[in-house]
């Protein structure tokens, strides 16, 4: 059985990768720390994203042993610069 | 208690710091206070043409959302706006407005600095300066709490017999 999800990708992380969104097939039971070694392991440019980056799911900034849900929202969230 | 907030925004709309401000204010209150947030042409000593703001923008509303209410919570009243400017920003340009309102003065400049802080630390909002030698780059930025590799892990709990 396997899960899709929906990644985003902002601002240097967009850069880095090239896409704005990109879907990616995991296995059931996957978490948000399987998703980035999942991507890592593609290589370039994905080997160069962060080990552990923030990411939020759904909207909601995320730990990365959060599990994975098919049809979720998982962004990619750069350091952050606002005001 | 749960607190209303006024106002909240984070879009590409050009910002009225007189607007924002206005939609503050009771005959309760004896304190009104405006932070505005402006583009500078400098930037550690480089000079910076302007500013391009990008956002999550889904996101950057609940967040924004969230802190407004965090600190209606720390002011004791329901009258805080704020907004967050995305685009492409010219210097003088005002990316951020916030303003609150209270009876006494220590709460609304307690909220209304809680709001920005809050808004650099956790708000998905990114910035790329353009320098005026025509090159630009994000600017470094804050890791949101709350993310990173996994739950710290709990001691081990004493079990009660």
């Amino acid at each position: 059985m396997t899960l899709s999800v929906n990644t985003l990708f902002f601002a240097s992380y967009r850069d880095l990768v090239g896409a704005s969104t990109l879907e990616v097939e995991l296995s059931e039971g996957a978490t948000v720390g399987d998703l980035v070694d999942e991507l890592r392991r593609r290589g370039a440019p994905f080997d160069a994203l962060p080990e552990e980056p923030a990411v939020a799911v759904n909207q909601t900034y995320a730990l990365l042993d959060e599990p994975l849900g098919p049809g979720d929202e998982v962004a990619f969230i750069p350091p952050v610069a606002g005001g | 208690m749960s607190a209303r907030v006024v106002h909240c925004a984070v879009g590409p709309d050009v910002i009225d710091p007189v607007d924002v401000l206005s939609r503050v204010g009771s005959d309760e209150d004896g304190a009104a206070l405006l932070f505005v947030g402006v583009v500078r042409n400098h930037a550690d000593g480089r000079p910076v043409s302007g500013m391009r703001y990008d956002a999550y923008a889904e996101m950057a509303r609940k967040e924004l959302a969230s802190i407004a209410h965090e600190a209606a919570q720390r002011l004791g009243t329901d009258r805080v706006a704020v907004e967050h400017r995305t685009g492409e920003l010219s210097i003088g340009d005002v990316s951020v407005a916030i303003a609150v309102s209270s009876p006494h003065r220590a709460e609304s400049f307690d909220a209304a600095r809680y709001v920005i802080e809050e808004i650099k630390k956790r708000l998905p909002v990114w910035k790329k300066e353009h320098y005026d030698d025509g090159s630009d780059g994000w600017v470094e930025g804050t890791v949101p709490p709350g993310t990173g590799r996994r739950v710290p892990a709990m001691p081990d709990a004493e079990v009660e017999g």
